[in-house]
């Protein structure tokens, strides 16, 4: 069992906790995820290290509430427990040697491009960031990005907060004005990553992006998280547990990612829709 | 005394009736009451020479625990049992006694051979009714063993070296001990409650199982040493499944068979309110012939399949899964579809699966293990209708321990070196036995490892400390 040693609602979809799970800690590094079932039946879920903390011993997770697990993680408190926590899974974001560096994170994504916008910093490379939401309410970690990067762009698609738009605006204007990085990293929705390599492909910047497919264990077993990669015409299947979840996202088959990632969709729903009623019962009956 | 019983068959086994439980997950096969076991005891000869010991990778003492049956005395042969096994009713239940004891035994020649697996099921399911696990109070020898993996070579040299005084601390990956036996082999054959008692009495011997820790990302087998761990056991199995490399493996509704046994098993996704999803129903396509094939083909049955295929480029006669899991399958209802190879699986507009594209294949010429190669048939292509592929052609060991491990020698096929009689690996104090040494192999062969490795680490602590 691992304690919820902290919790704290960032926004109406996304919550932070701290928990405590020393051994994962201590190995824990920016681009690497852990594995977690929230009760002795539920299903193992993958969550990217959103930070640690060697010397507490705990590790920060932050999700959105998407399907049943999630809603369940969420309505936990702290000094509750869940019941797994496994890890650190993957390879860590290889950031030797960049001395500039965008950095590109969507919605609940962010959270997973702050440590690497840290590590970054850390290392004293020159990091610029652009951090997009749907609007003002689902924002999140504007002051830890403003403190790790030398410049912020905040987008926002219905223009609520920050400028109007999508992630790829600054990042066209950067580099049709000239600007160059030595890497572009980009964290979130499949869809958004696929914009974004798009638009930095015709500049031949390197661009990492981080798969996050569904999966079992974590540890390459269940082969569920397969993806393909394609280079020069040709296809080749990689685990995103083990051989990722950081990818040259040139290479990357975005269109099949995004399928599979729809596999279970119905089931989900209705997953988190029994769920949902579920605890509005008990609530209810609480009243 | 009772008489011999000159039978030239065994007695059957009880089993659920076929139509019935390819419908539930239900252990199929019930196993053998009192009266019936003693009665198949009485099958056996008492051979001097024992040629079921030598067929027996734990060497078993055969014929003296059937003696023990023969006299009621169902203790006593459990007693005899696990002298050698730890895992006596999961060995019953999952061993190829057909090509192991059971192959050697005299009966064999003019009729069917003592149901040597039969009677060792039923030894340990009577001691397991009849016992309860208490604490065992072994006297500690001071020295600490890490063990990397629940599985069965993991537990029997946990087992092996409790009983010897060790203190040992047995590492699992997943959420729950038991490796193999508890996300691969499936309830209608191995029910978990068995695989748990096991597990329940080697905690009981003051075995220390920790969940949740992968070895090569959670800790190393370096920072186990410098936990004052003195040797190390590596049992970690061949976890990483292969694929065909054909077009259209990664569809939606193609699986590996870890990912689909692992999903029904461990993740009980079997169960009406499951938390997380399979895909079942319709068509299931299983590729492959082994006995992980078997276990997918019939789980899938059990899922609610409309039909079940298994689908193998060889013939019936070179299926490597063992006779009995061959025949429940044919007994249940799957379809087998003998030497047909698949090229390629078609999707839908969706990205489902929605067929698979398959040759027919003949035997050419033995090679050199004396298998016959299959060799496709010219233009003989044809289309498969199937919803869902579950892609079983075998296994190969996890690279985790390996990259992380300096100094640990693995072959081509990434299996870890050892010498065969000790288990001893190329870096000092750490052994490895089972499937992550021979690739995927039986539970049997992989507690034989456990076994030998456990003696060959306590003559090593032994030779140290003196030392």
């Amino acid at each position: 069992m691992y304690e919820i040693v902290s919790k704290k609602i960032l926004n109406p979809t996304v919550t932070m906790m701290d928990i405590k799970a020393p051994l994962v800690a201590k190995k824990a590094q920016a681009g690497q995820f852990i594995i977690l079932r929230v009760d002795s039946d539920g299903e193992r879920i993958p969550l990217t290290v959103a930070g640690f903390d060697r010397t507490k011993g705990t590790v920060k997770i932050i999700f959105q509430t998407v399907g049943e697990t999630t809603l369940r993680l969420s309505k936990k408190n702290e000094g509750e427990y869940i019941e797994d926590f496994a890890g650190p899974l993957g390879t860590p974001t290889k950031t030797d040697g960049l001395k500039k560096v965008l950095i590109v994170g969507g919605g609940v994504g962010c959270a997973i491009a702050l440590p690497v916008a840290q590590k970054l910093k850390e290392q004293g490379a020159a990091v610029t960031s652009i951090i997009g939401f749907r609007n003002k309410d689902l924002l999140i970690l504007e002051d830890e990005f403003r403190n790790s990067s030398e410049r912020l762009f905040v987008m926002t698609d219905d223009g609520s907060y920050g400028e109007k738009g999508n992630v790829c605006m600054p990042i066209n204007k950067m580099l049709e004005s000239g600007e160059t990085f030595d890497e572009v990293i980009t964290i979130g929705p499949l869809i958004m990553m696929k914009f974004v390599v798009e638009a930095v492909r015709p500049f031949g910047i390197p661009c990492t992006v981080s798969m996050n497919p569904i999966m079992i264990d974590g540890t390459g077993m269940c082969g569920g998280c397969r993806l393909s990669l394609i280079e020069d015409g040709k296809r080749t299947v990689k685990f995103a547990c083990v051989d990722g979840p950081d990818f040259d996202g040139y290479k990357i088959d975005f269109d099949e990612a995004m399928s599979r990632a729809s596999m279970y969709k119905d089931f989900e729903r209705h997953a988190y829709e029994k769920a949902c009623n579920l605890f509005k019962k008990e609530a209810n009956d609480n009243e | 005394m009772n008489k011999p019983n000159m039978s030239n068959l065994k007695n059957p086994m009880p089993c659920q009736e076929p139509q019935i439980r390819n419908k539930n997950f239900d252990e199929v096969a019930l196993g053998y009451g009192e009266e019936t076991a003693v009665s198949e005891a009485l099958r056996c000869l008492n051979c001097k020479n024992m040629p079921c010991v030598q067929g027996c990778p734990v060497n078993i003492h055969i014929p003296a625990f059937i003696e023990k049956i023969k006299e009621c005395d169902f203790e006593g042969a459990y007693e005899i049992i696990s002298q050698s096994s730890s895992l006596p009713a999961v060995c019953g239940r999952v061993c190829p006694q057909e090509k192991q004891c059971e192959a050697n035994c005299v009966r064999g020649i003019k009729g069917e051979s003592v149901g040597i697996g039969r009677l060792e099921r039923f030894v340990a399911d009577w001691h397991n009714a009849h016992s309860q696990t208490a604490p065992i109070n072994i006297a500690s020898n001071g020295h600490k063993v890490a063990i990397i993996g629940s599985g069965p070579s993991g537990l029997t040299c946990a087992g092996d070296l409790a009983r010897m005084g060790y203190k040992v601390s047995v590492f699992e990956a997943l959420h729950t001990a038991g490796g193999v036996l508890v996300y691969g082999i499936p309830e209608f054959r191995l029910p978990k409650k068995i695989v748990q008692k096991e597990i329940d009495n080697l905690c009981a011997m003051g075995v220390e199982i920790n969940t949740n820790i992968i070895i090569g990302k959670t800790l190393t087998v370096d920072e186990l040493f410098e936990m004052g761990f003195e040797a190390v056991f590596i049992g970690s199995g061949a976890g990483l499944p292969s694929f065909m490399g054909i077009k259209g493996e990664t569809l939606k509704g193609v699986y590996s068979a870890n990912e689909f046994l692992t999903r029904s098993n461990l993740m009980k996704s079997y169960l009406e309110n499951p938390t997380t999803p399979i895909m079942k129903g319709g068509k299931v396509a299983v590729v492959g012939g082994g006995n992980v094939a078997m276990d997918a083909a019939r789980t899938a049955m059990r899922l609610g399949a409309e039909k079940v295929y298994i689908v193998y480029r060889r013939s019936m006669d070179e299926l490597p899964a063992r006779k009995e899991e061959v025949e429940h399958a044919i007994e249940e209802g799957v379809e087998f579809m003998l030497l047909n190879n698949p090229i390629e699986i078609l999707g839908d507009d969706n990205g489902f699966v929605k067929a698979m594209k398959c040759i027919k294949m003949e035997l050419g010429e033995p090679d050199e293990r004396g298998r016959r190669s299959p060799v496709p048939i010219e233009n003989s292509e044809f289309i498969l209708d199937t919803d869902t592929v579950v892609i079983s052609i075998g296994t190969s060991p996890n690279p985790l321990i390996k990259d992380t491990t300096e100094g640990l020698d693995v072959n081509k096929r990434g299996g870890i070196i050892v010498e065969e009689n000790t288990g001893a690996t190329s870096k000092v104090g750490v052994f490895a036995g089972g499937d992550a040494v021979t690739g995927a192999a039986t539970v049997i062969s992989a507690m034989g490892a456990g076994k030998t490795a456990a003696k060959a680490i306590d003559e090593y602590i032994e030779k140290g400390s003196r030392g």
